[in-house]
């Protein structure tokens, strides 16, 4: 298991150190400043071995994490374990910075000896740890709290207290897709798919019990064969804003917040659930059959001659007409020896940056179904490298206001038995945000 | 600290306090200074002052001074100031055990509060406290935490059996807490379960033949049951142990999967790896034509593409773990060649693992796309990845047949881009496609010839070379080329200098007459000026074979080639099944059995996939199936190599505790060893005394693992006989035993007495108890347990007392020893701290034992080693003591002290004195060499002794006076 967490700045200096096992020596926090922080060449694996010692390291900002142990243990979970950490710190006290550590260097210490014990990873929920690490102590806890905060530390619903109580029990919602696309210069698509999250936000009070469905095609498809169920048609939810009539989509994979019955959605593939309070996400899923492509980058690239680049980019919406992207960056490559460049583009604004060897052009707002064009000249100063330009792809960035998978909620339902509120009386927001992930197009 | 400074400046603006003061003071009497401020009266101040006193902890200063100080702040209802207490104890107890004892108390009570975060607290840190004083205390509390009612405290004792099991694995399992963490599999509390399995698989691999973990298909429904309740980590914990489970038969082993499948849409990637390796390792128990076979199938691959859109740290080790997937199963991922596309801003770790997966899936099928990518890769920048890219387009060739065309002239393309790497990778690529496919490419040698002068790295030009060699008779002007490189041979590598002398004289049998003059110059250069035995054989042989017989020559050099294989670096079978059982650890990422990296006897066992049983078979005769499931794990005989590291392998079996054995050499030397240090104590001391002087490397390393377990047979062997044959010595049966001495007074132990002594008989260490029962009231329920000591020394069996002691009855005892205890230094070196327990009390007390009764009988070195340690030893490593009053001859004297296993080796008389040289081995493996001089006529005696470990040199000479004076 874990031997040992030090954590450290961007220069090598220690600000964290915890050792769990004894096999785990001092030197082990100056083996990994020397050989991977202060290494000549950059480190090439996020896992080291060093003297029989392995070092397992994340990086957030200029704030080193790094994980080290003799024994042959299990390394997707000490990175599911340092991502984990960060989350923690974070939602204790916000950035993971050197600043932020080292005024809350206490409260560090006392978290990594309630989360890790001999090495052993042990509940991490930030909700159940607020109940009894806090800066100010455990005070005057009657003998209920404590058994209280116990069952909940180890407790079958870690994620969640009980006797949480609103006046007005609220709901929010948002499906966020980012797509991802790779297209060959001649239009191509060479690989697309869209990675999506459904993040809740849940204000309600007592221990209700949850029930979400969406436009699944299993779950459609099923539904169709065997005679429409009670859930088929009551969309409460609606709206939202997807361009296509689709009525379903083919959901390649899915993974769920720990809250979440396995075993019945691997059975009955409902996702039923009693929530955590405040925000949490609740599934992260991946498409890649009928991905809604909301922009489509034609680029064309001629060079002429030695020292002369013609570059123009046609973009072109690819949505409803009614419905408007946002911040829509196109970033064009140009080559390292790049001595001036002349842009001209019919809409938003376009600069060229030195320092990142890059056009960007910039576009606020854009409508569905419209094309918009940029050309630019790039003067190249000679050299004699044999090495060809690379020509990076260009990559854009956007906002729509709708699914590019086509997912749609269709329910969600709140029961709470022993307290009288209905799923009526739950007021339910939903809203769906599709982004760029990498969207890429060579040219 | 420059930050800290800076920080004190942040702390002057802001009126927010903030913990990064702590770290600012760094004047001179910073240390008195605190020490005023722990002890100062008001809790403000103490905590403030705590709080600086672990910042400079953790920046590495060295705080210790103030153990007893901040010690003092330990009681405190102050759970913040308590935590923070611990935590300095946890880092400085250790180097401060007296002072370590002043906290017991605390954390006894602790132990005790009403608060179960509390006790769960004192438990915690109590365990991590690695002091033997504090862990005798530990038991008790230790015991009623884990039967707790509240389950807070129950998970975090569980924990701590592993801890006190890492310290002292006797008293663990003395004190029957293995028993109760069993039980404990069975709690209401999932958290409680998954931690109990966690420390028990731990606890388990240090014993790797004991049935700890004892799985049935009860226990494994308990599990699954807890599986579904337990927060990610338990469940992570529990799917590990699963993996370690045999099914009986496939209907059990589906059933198992059934209810492990549901974890594939888990959000820990940890946890879907984990639920992949149960499946990937039981799937093979199920018969291929099976419907749910295929089903299981399918569901494997969504997940495995998921965890590729996780953070990159992950995204790498998903896709080591892939890779072996891919390896066992191909079929699982082969429709999700385009998941495995490299992205423009992946991290290189992830480029360059992602594209050996691409060619491993490569096929007839994808093969225009894997082809159009990787020619995109190899206009990239990285080097590394560019390389690795050129090479793959090579290695599609050879994969795929039909695509090999496309491949060559992707190839030729990159070679027209004259990108110096690029070119001389695709050369070294194209000589494999030439030999896998004959005649049929030969038409590009012209273009590959045109770069011959760019090529400036042996692979590339020995490559080049080949080509030329093999093609000479479509090469007009090879006999130029082949000169071009002759030039500067002797600058050449080994490899292209070989290469080079192959070519020329396939060049010479294929058109002999223009060339005889070049062949010529190259015998010569390889036989005579080169000082490479290789070159000059391979030089030699060719010489003669052409000028005996040019046919054979012939047949023999142009002899047809075998064909190149279709997979290039495919990880061998065996290893490929162990790594499958590892999925998700360390050792799928790096590849490597868990043997090459880890240290000790963790890790020893070779895992295995489970044999294919029939369900049949297995209700028929349930005996069979079980033993061959059962067996499967355990087959630790065929151990495959592990990549050179034959002395981790050794070591390995060396430390495999046999149960009851007699002195077993080497086994506690090396753990005192490779204790600490990161460098691999372990390695260095062994790797020194091999340099040093074999004949002794081999006695440590060699004799333990001919015979781990020999049993009470005096130790030696084979070895031991080599170095008997020398002197030819009999066993005179005069070992020197020290009278008995009283140990433990009635007056401190309720009335038992003891008293003892320690002999060794035939190789067996023993102690010699006397008991006596001085009290009114009949003893009974006797035991006897050791602290960790020096040499490891434990009781080899129980403590023998059948029949109850009455009042003023007396009994002996005599109790074997094993020297393969848990090992700590003790000060003096022979103490040895001994707890005996009977129905009325535990008492303690400690003795010192002759170190003479660890003298083992193949303790005679060979006179040349002797020599050779002698002078290999440093100086400072010899002391010299004086042996007074002393009147017997140097013969009787050597006699004398054979008895006790101390061999004289030479005897040399220089004017008058006699010289006498004696070697003696401890049953941990270190030599003692020593030089006795004895005048005759002069009582007092002069003995130089000379050891590696030159602490034990006063007890021996302590022995040495002992045995000589009586």
């Amino acid at each position: 298991m874990i031997g040992g967490l030090f954590i450290y700045n961007h220069k090598g200096e220690v600000l964290i150190s915890r050792v769990y096992r004894d096999d785990i020596g001092r030197n082990a926090v100056d083996a990994f400043r020397v050989n991977v922080i202060h290494a000549r060449q950059q480190v090439r694996s996020p896992v080291t071995n060093i003297a029989r010692t392995s070092f397992f390291h994340v990086k957030r900002s200029n704030i080193w994490l790094a994980a080290v142990t003799k024994q042959n243990v299990n390394a997707a979970m000490v990175f599911e374990f340092l991502y984990k950490m960060c989350d923690v710190m974070a939602a204790y006290f916000g950035k993971v910075s050197e600043e932020n550590i080292k005024n809350n260097f206490v409260l560090i210490y006392e978290l990594l000896d309630e989360i890790l014990d001999f090495g052993y990873p042990q509940n991490s929920e930030t909700g159940a740890l607020k109940t009894f690490i806090t800066q100010q102590g455990i005070k005057g806890q009657t003998k209920e709290e404590q058994s209280q905060i116990t069952s909940q530390v180890t407790g079958q619903i870690g994620w969640r207290r009980e006797g949480i109580k609103y006046r007005r029990n609220e709901l929010f919602l948002d499906v966020l897709e980012s797509v991802n696309l790779l297209m060959s210069p001649q239009g191509q698509v060479l690989s697309a798919h869209v990675s999506g999250r459904v993040v809740m936000k849940s204000y309600l009070s007592g221990m209700p019990e949850c029930k979400f469905g969406m436009n699944d095609k299993i779950v459609i498809d099923k539904a169709g064969k065997g005679g429409v169920t009670d859930e088929v048609g009551k969309s409460d939810l609606g709206g939202g804003g997807s361009t296509s009539g689709k009525q379903s989509i083919a959901i390649d994979d899915c993974t769920f917040n720990q809250c979440v019955r396995l075993s019945k959605f691997d059975s009955e593939r409902s996702i039923s659930f009693i929530p955590p309070d405040g925000e949490y996400e609740l599934m992260r899923y991946r498409t890649t059959k009928d991905i809604i492509l909301p922009f489509r980058v034609i680029p064309l690239v001629r060079e002429v001659g030695r020292t002369k680049l013609e570059v123009k980019v046609v973009i072109k919406s690819n949505f409803k007409p009614s419905l408007l992207a946002q911040k829509i960056e196109v970033r064009i490559p140009t080559p390292l020896n790049t001595s001036g460049v002349q842009v001209i583009c019919m809409k938003g604004k376009a600069k060229y940056k030195a320092s990142e060897n890059a056009i960007v052009w910039k576009i606020k707002r854009m409508a569905g179904m419209k094309e918009s064009q940029i050309s630019a000249e790039i003067e190249l100063l000679p050299t004699n490298d044999k090495k060809k330009w690379a020509r990076p792809p260009i990559s854009m960035n956007f906002e729509v206001p709708f699914a590019p998978s086509g997912l749609k909620v269709r329910y969600l339902k709140v029961f709470e038995s022993k307290l009288n509120y209905s799923d009526h009386d739950v007021v339910k927001w939903v809203r769906y945000i599709g982004r760029s992930g990498i969207y890429e197009t060579r040219c | 600290m420059e930050w800290a400074n800076q920080l004190c400046e942040n702390r002057q603006f802001g009126s927010k306090m903030t913990d990064s003061k702590y770290f600012t003071t760094t004047k001179k009497g910073e240390i008195f200074e605190l020490k005023a401020e722990l002890n100062s009266d008001k809790k403000e101040k103490k905590k403030e002052a705590v709080k600086k006193v672990i910042a400079s902890m953790t920046v590495g200063k060295d705080v210790s001074a103030l153990f007893p100080d901040v010690v003092n702040c330990m009681q405190t209802d102050n759970l913040e100031l308590k935590k923070l207490v611990y935590l300095y104890l946890m880092n400085y107890a250790k180097s401060q055990p007296d002072m370590a004892i002043m906290a017991v108390n605390t954390f006894v009570k602790d132990c005790e509060d009403p608060n179960p975060l509390i006790r769960a607290l004192a438990v915690r840190t109590m365990g991590c406290i690695r002091v033997d004083k504090i862990t005798e205390y530990l038991c008790e509390p230790l015991r009623k935490c884990l039967k707790d009612e509240d389950p807070y405290v129950r998970k975090t004792a569980a924990v701590c059996v592993a801890k006190l099991h890492d310290i002292n694995a006797q008293l663990v399992e003395d004190q029957g807490f293995l028993d109760t963490l069993k039980d404990l599999i069975s709690d209401s509390n999932p958290m409680v379960v998954a931690n109990a399995v966690a420390a028990l698989s731990e606890i388990a691999e240090s014993h790797p033949n004991s049935n700890l973990l004892d799985l049935n298909p009860q226990s494994i429904n308990k599990l699954l049951t807890a599986l579904n309740e337990c927060t990610e980590w338990g469940q992570i914990f529990i799917l590990d142990c699963l993996a370690n489970y045999t099914p009986r038969d496939d209907r059990e082993s589906q059933s198992i999967c059934e209810r492990v499948t549901p974890r594939l849409s888990h959000a820990n990637s940890a946890v879907v790896l984990s639920a992949v390796k149960v499946l990937m390792k039981f799937m093979e128990m199920l018969p291929k034509d099976l419907d749910y076979y295929g089903t299981l199938l399918k569901k494997l691959a969504p997940p495995l593409v998921t965890l590729l859109s996780a953070e990159p740290e992950l995204q790498y080790v998903a896709l080591r773990n892939i890779n072996l997937i891919v390896q066992k199963r191909p079929e699982i991922l082969k429709h999700e060649m385009k998941v495995f596309f490299v992205k423009y801003n992946d991290p290189i770790y992830v480029k360059l693992e992602k594209l050996d997966i691409m060619i491993r899936l490569a096929s007839q099928a994808n093969i225009a796309q894997v082809l159009a990518e990787l020619k995109e890769y190899a206009t990239e920048v990285d080097v590394d990845f560019v390389r690795k890219a050129v090479r793959a387009i090579g290695r599609c060739a050879i994969k795929v047949e039909q695509s090999a065309e496309r491949c060559v002239s992707t190839l030729l393309d990159l070679i027209q881009t004259k990108v110096n790497y690029v070119v001389q990778e695709a050369i070294v690529v194209i000589k494999d496609i030439f030999r896998k496919y004959p005649n049929k490419y030969e038409s590009v040698i012209a273009t590959l010839c045109e770069n011959l002068d760019s090529l400036d790295e042996p692979e590339a030009r020995a490559a080049m070379i080949w080509i030329v060699g093999e093609y000479a008779e479509r090469i007009d002007n090879a006999d130029e080329l082949l000169e071009s490189f002759l030039e500067g041979f002797h600058d050449e590598s080994t490899q292209v200098q070989l290469q080079l002398l192959t070519a020329i004289v396939k060049l010479f049998l294929k058109k002999p007459t223009e060339t005889q003059e070049l062949v010529q110059q190259v015998l010569s250069l390889a036989t005579q000026d080169s000082d490479n035995p290789d070159l000059r054989d391979r030089g030699y042989i060719y010489w003669r074979l052409l000028s005996t017989d040019p046919v054979a020559a012939k047949e023999v050099v142009l002899a047809e080639k075998p064909l190149i294989s279709e997979e290039t670096d495919l990880i061998e079978p065996t290893l490929l099944e162990e790594l499958i059982c590892h999925i998700g650890t360390l050792a799928s990422v790096y590849h490597k059995p868990p043997s090459a990296f880890v240290e000790g006897s963790r890790g020893v066992m070779h895992k295995r996939l489970p044999a294919r049983t029939g369900s049949g078979e297995g209700t028929e005769c349930p005996d069979v199936g079980n033993a061959a499931g059962g067996s499967a794990p355990e087959a630790a005989p065929s151990i495959i190599p592990s990549q050179g590291d034959l002395l981790g392998d050794l070591l390995n079996l060396d430390l495999a505790p046999p149960t009851t054995t007699g002195p077993t050499p080497s086994t506690s030397g090396m753990q005192m060893g490779g204790m600490d240090l990161l460098g691999g104590g372990l390695d260095s001391l062994l790797g020194g005394d091999i340099g040093g002087s074999p004949a002794m490397g081999a006695g440590f390393g060699a004799a333990p693992t001919v015979m781990p377990a020999s049993l009470n047979a005096p130790v030696g062997g084979g070895l031991g006989d080599l170095f008997d044959l020398g002197g030819g010595v009999g066993m005179p049966m005069g070992a020197y035993i020290p009278p008995k001495t009283v140990w433990l007074p009635a007056m401190k132990a309720k009335g038992l007495e003891i008293s003892g002594t320690f002999a060794r008989r035939a190789g067996v260490i023993q102690m010699e108890l006397v008991l006596t029962n001085k009290a009114m009231s009949v003893m009974t329920d006797f035991a006897i347990q050791f602290n960790r000591n020096s040499f490891g020394l434990a009781p080899a069996g129980p403590l023998q007392v059948l029949t109850p002691l009455g009042p003023n009855q007396t009994i002996e005892v005599s109790l074997p020893l094993s020297t393969v205890g848990p090992v700590m230094k003790m000060d003096p070196l022979n103490n040895l701290q001994v707890a005996v327990k009977n129905n009325i009390d535990v008492f303690y007390f400690s003795c010192q034992y002759p170190i003479s009764m660890l003298f083992v009988e193949d303790g005679k070195m060979e006179r040349q080693v002797f020599l050779a340690t002698w002078k290999d030893i440093p100086n400072d490593n010899e002391s010299q003591f004086q042996i007074q009053d002393c009147h017997l001859n140097s013969e009787a004297a050597s006699n004398k002290l054979q008895g006790s296993n101390i061999f004289t080796i030479a005897k040399r008389t220089v004017e008058g004195q006699d010289m006498l040289y004696m070697s003696i081995k401890l049953s941990n493996g270190i030599w003692v060499l020593a030089e006795l001089k004895v005048q005759a006529g002069n009582p007092n005696y002069t003995i130089s002794l000379k050891c590696r470990a030159p602490e034990v040199s006063q007890c021996v000479f302590q022995c040495y006076e002992a045995v000589l004076k009586n």
